[in-house]
């Protein structure tokens, strides 16, 4: 069982490595990638059956093998690949619409909710079909070429995925269901592994319900202490706060990379430096970051880090955590049963090594699959695209809605340290009801406590609107959300 | 249907006009009603008369356009009936805005608050048209504690609300 995975713990001594052609080019033209790309994805053991695989897709034609500038292999993911960042920044155009079905088959939508979830693009969900199509089988137990094909297509997207987070090691990487099953999963082990009666866990008081409860509970069993850092009413923590909450006491402290509801990126790199201070450990929601933002876990100097593909243009049932292997190693499992085993007896169980020892039962290995495509996908339009377009909706969102004067904005008032998110109210109207209206427009928003209900306390409102933007956005969905807001003003204020 | 046939003049006349929003004088006995995921905080106060009859009712409270507007159109409706036939009343609300088909005579019952049918294809929306029903249904059943439409079969009505509770 452990076998397949020696491949990739040694890629530069892999003896088959530069025999394979797909394998022996440069992966990415980013900078920023990390050596790890000369990773096999594929197995060493498996290798002699690999030559006889058809399996192929988007995803396979781009694992390492793409050079910088090759616009026949990215133009099988995107219309539109490496635009330049002054290009993409053009929200007066469109070059990536056509790349996602959903908005041919609901003409009209204005989409602008992408931080509750994104859309896909064709190449993510051809992947998830082809795969049951023609790799279906189970993976990890099989001794057949099929199930060792499932095997591989696991093994590539756990490459990608490290490559994406700038993680040497795709061993590393433990696939969940979502950003709350990694959480809950680092909660749960990591507390029974470091959490001692009087220890504390320090996170923010902006943090999505799912980093925030599975530590009330874990603090509660480990009669441990949870503290909150506040930020101030934009979003900002300071220095003297981090510093105070993050003591000699401190275990682990656990934050958002970038709040769900302000927006604002956390600093990330402070938190962890004190917190390997005080001894204790730092752990990354990256659900709000990873969509909008280059991904490094070496320079955030973070030891976990989670997120869910379906934020980054993925599958709905997938999620990522990332932690270091000696704290995997460490970590006691969190879900136990099949696939995670080495050996049972009536009395115990010897564990699989890492990462199966934390992947009980048969994974999605269609979804995990189309993650490595969605993840190329991203790769193809590049991030630096990604970051100059977003860029510009958030700004052009901001000014919009702060030239209204019955609109009011939480957050930064600064929109460069705005992520894809604004959060706004309409005076006197409710968030459910501006939000059910603009579904008579086909604008599409969120409306709510957004998960992070001790966040909006603080800011003094139950309830917000939130518009979310992606690359795939415009400006004539901002425009439409205005339009939108004016509509439901003057039908609560007598102008209809 | 959708959200163009829920906020229709009537509802949105009980909005911006409410006929009773106010603390009831003499009010025999108030019950609160919450949703806690929206915010919806509601008060209902009625006053029993001397033949058991409620002679009078009333609200307080904040909430969305549809909390609020489904609670002034059921002071309206259950002014000078039976608890009895308020209990009716209510139940037959709950069943309107679960979905079920009602007979002319039923929807001639609920009178405006026939208004509020379309609900039913918002599921996350039920919660919000059925607070005020549901506080009174409580309050006539004798409930002390407050109504939250979250809370006891939160099954049914947690799980409609799903769709707003993604990040």
């Amino acid at each position: 069982m452990t076998s397949h995975y020696s491949s990739i713990q040694a890629p530069a001594t892999s003896p088959d490595a530069a025999s394979n052609p797909t394998q022996a080019a440069p992966a990415a033209p980013s900078p920023a990638e990390p050596t790890s790309t000369q990773v096999r994805p594929r197995t060493q053991n498996a290798a002699p059956a690999q030559d006889g695989l058809t399996y192929a897709s988007a995803c396979d034609s781009s694992v390492g093998s793409r050079g910088p500038g090759d616009l026949a292999e990215t133009a099988r993911l995107t219309a539109s690949p490496h635009l330049s960042a002054e290009e993409a920044a053009n929200i007066q155009l469109n070059p990536y619409k056509a790349d996602f079905p959903l908005f041919a088959a609901k003409p009209g939508t204005f989409f602008l909710d992408s931080a509750a979830t994104a859309q896909r693009p064709a190449c993510v969900l051809e992947a998830q079909e082809k795969f049951y199509e023609s790799s279906n089988a189970n993976p990890l137990r099989g001794l057949y070429e099929l199930s060792v094909e499932a095997t591989e297509a696991i093994d590539a997207a756990r490459a990608k995925v490290a490559r994406f987070i700038g993680a040497d090691d795709p061993r590393e990487i433990i696939f969940t269901r979502n950003t709350t099953e990694s959480l809950n999963l680092a909660a749960r082990s990591l507390g029974e592994l470091l959490l001692r009666p009087g220890d504390e866990v320090a996170i923010t008081v902006m943090e999505h319900h799912s980093n925030l409860i599975p530590w009330q509970q874990i603090c509660r069993a480990a009669r441990a202490k949870l503290v909150y850092m506040y930020p101030d009413q934009e979003g900002h923590l300071s220095d003297q706060e981090i510093a105070k909450k993050i003591g000699p006491r401190a275990r682990i402290v656990s934050v958002a990379h970038v709040s769900n509801v302000l927006g604002i990126e956390n600093p990330v790199k402070k938190i962890a430096e004190r917190a390997h201070e005080q001894g204790a450990i730092c752990i990354v929601d990256a659900a709000q970051s990873a969509p909008h933002m280059r991904i490094d876990v070496k320079e955030l100097g973070c030891d976990v880090l989670a997120f869910s593909a379906h934020k980054v243009f993925g599958p709905m049932g997938i999620g990522v955590l990332w932690a270091k292997m000696d704290l995997l190693e460490a970590m006691p499992p969190f879900l136990t049963g099949g696939e995670m085993i080495d050996s049972v007896t009536e009395a115990e169980a010897v564990w699989a090594p890492v990462p199966e020892k934390f992947e009980a039962g048969t994974q999605d290995a269609a979804g995990i699959h189309a993650t490595g495509v969605a993840l190329d996908y991203v790769d193809a339009v590049g991030m630096d695209a990604i970051e100059a377009r977003e860029q510009a909706l958030v700004a052009y969102l901001y000014d919009r809605l702060a030239s209204l004067p019955y609109v009011t904005i939480y957050g930064p008032t600064n929109p460069a340290e705005r992520h894809g998110v604004v959060a706004f109210n309409l005076d006197g109207i409710h968030p459910h009801d501006v939000s059910s209206l603009l579904d008579t427009k086909h604008v599409c928003i969120r409306a709510g406590h957004h998960c992070a209900q001790p966040l909006l306390l603080r800011l003094g409102v139950d309830n917000t609107n939130r518009a979310s933007v992606a690359f795939y956005n415009d400006k004539s969905d901002i425009d439409a959300l205005v339009d939108g807001l004016d509509f439901v003003w003057g039908i609560f204020n007598g102008s209809r | 249907m959708g959200a163009a046939d829920l906020y229709t003049p009537a509802l949105l006349e009980h909005v911006s006009h409410p006929d009773y929003n106010y603390e009831l004088e003499g009010a025999t006995c108030s019950h609160e009603g919450i949703n806690p995921s929206c915010g919806d905080d509601l008060t209902l106060h009625v006053k029993l008369g001397d033949d058991g009859a409620i002679e009078d009712a009333s609200w307080t409270g904040v909430g969305c356009a549809v909390s609020q507007g489904s609670a002034d159109m059921m002071s309206d409706l259950v002014i000078g009936r039976t608890p009895a036939e308020a209990k009716q009343l209510c139940n037959l609300f709950g069943r309107m805005v679960r979905g079920e088909t009602l007979s002319d005579t039923e929807r001639e019952e609920l009178d405006e608050a026939i208004c509020l049918e379309s609900i039913s294809h918002m599921p996350a929306r039920v919660k919000c048209a059925e607070l005020a029903w549901r506080t009174l249904d409580e309050m006539l059943s004798g409930a002390t504690e407050p109504s939250s439409t979250e809370g006891d079969d939160a099954a049914a009505t947690s799980s409609a609300a799903s769709p707003q509770d993604g990040r």
